[in-house]
């Protein structure tokens, strides 16, 4: 590289750099953090990929791993889906206290037969939950998570989802206890759940 | 806005420099693989590793498949507050002796418009096109849909 091409490349650093700079203050930051955690709560009715329509009542008694994705989405979904069978997996006879929901934010696509035929290929214990606009709305303001459309020309009906992609726990009583971030390995999630269901008796 | 003004004259005075050598031939593609899909409605997706075992950058600039009419490589990225989203990349560079990893979670080559289902135990060839004109093709193979790594 010349010394000419290098300082023009210094050029385009620093204007990339005040780019980024200005999209950073002028960005709007959704309301899902872990600040708002507290605020937590389960509520909804959505309809399980069997076709029995549930509400977060119906899962008191069991520890739940809640998440949310769409099945038109490649990587992260199918990835933490894989994790969540993972952690099943390997909790053995303590997966009987656990029930891991995968919400659906893509309410257009994912009805609860798109489901069906996605989610239990990952694990049987999984169940996928669907709803209406409206419904994955309510939902989503319970969890305080946040998804939304993006315009993509080259994806599947035009368009894919951007959503949290952390997995929620709450308690057999139906308390919010922690988030889990992406990534989190299966081994570690698996660790710390084991000791909750221990500890809770 | 004078500064962006300077950065598009840098920008076009260097797209006018003479080409750089891009060693799309030392380009050496590793642990690649696939996982199954369930029809063909729904995107697939590729990971790898890219080493650039040459002395100059690699570019990507395109890919290739018979398996899917409009592959593209896709970055993930998440931020502060856990929202993940995927933003196409037009390209992507490999510096002189690095690798760039394409795994979960991270970049990824997206598949879209499959033109068969994706099937658990079979494979399919991938091109990847670089911007001195040199291919790369590799031998995906497409594991189990709950896989999270190349096969042992």
């Amino acid at each position: 590289m010349t010394g000419l091409q290098k300082g023009l490349w210094a050029v385009v650093a620093v204007a990339a750099l005040g780019a980024v700079g200005l999209a950073l203050f002028g960005a709007r930051t959704p309301e899902v953090t872990e600040s708002a955690a507290s605020s937590v709560v389960a509520e909804f009715e959505l309809t399980g990929h069997d076709g029995v329509v549930r509400t977060a009542e119906d899962f008191r008694g069991q520890w739940s791993l809640v998440f949310f994705g769409f099945t038109n989405c490649p990587d992260i979904c199918p990835t933490t889906l894989a994790e969540i069978a993972q952690v099943m997996d390997d909790l053995g006879p303590q997966a009987d206290a656990v029930q891991p929901l995968f919400i659906s934010v893509d309410s257009e696509r994912d009805r609860p037969e798109a489901l069906a035929e996605y989610v239990p290929q990952f694990h049987p214990s999984i169940l996928g939950l669907a709803g209406t606009p409206e419904q994955i709305e309510a939902a989503a303001a319970s969890f305080k998570i946040f998804y939304e459309r993006v315009p993509e020309e080259a994806a599947p009906d035009g368009y894919t989802m951007g959503h949290t992609s952390q997995v929620f726990l709450f308690d057999p009583e139906g308390a919010f206890v922690r988030l889990y971030g992406y990534g989190t390995p299966a081994p570690d999630i698996t660790a710390d759940l084991s000791a909750r269901i221990d500890a809770h008796g | 806005m004078r500064p962006f003004a300077t950065a598009v004259l840098a920008l076009a005075l260097l797209a006018a420099a003479p080409p750089l050598l891009a060693g799309g031939d030392d380009v050496v593609i590793e642990d690649a693989w696939s996982r199954a899909s369930i029809g063909t409605s729904r995107p697939g997706v590729a990971y790898m590793t890219l080493r650039n075992e040459g002395t100059e950058p690699a570019v990507v600039t395109g890919l290739r498949t018979d398996l899917a009419v409009m592959p593209m490589i896709h970055a993930t990225t998440t931020d502060a507050q856990g929202v993940t989203r995927m933003a196409h990349m037009e390209e992507v560079e490999i510096a002189a002796g690095e690798t760039v990893a394409l795994e979960p979670g991270s970049l990824h080559v997206m598949l879209m418009d499959l033109q068969r289902p994706m099937v658990e135990g079979e494979s399919y060839t991938l091109s990847l096109v670089f911007a001195d004109g040199a291919e790369a093709s590799v031998e995906v193979p497409i594991l189990g849909m709950a896989a999270r790594g190349p096969a042992e």
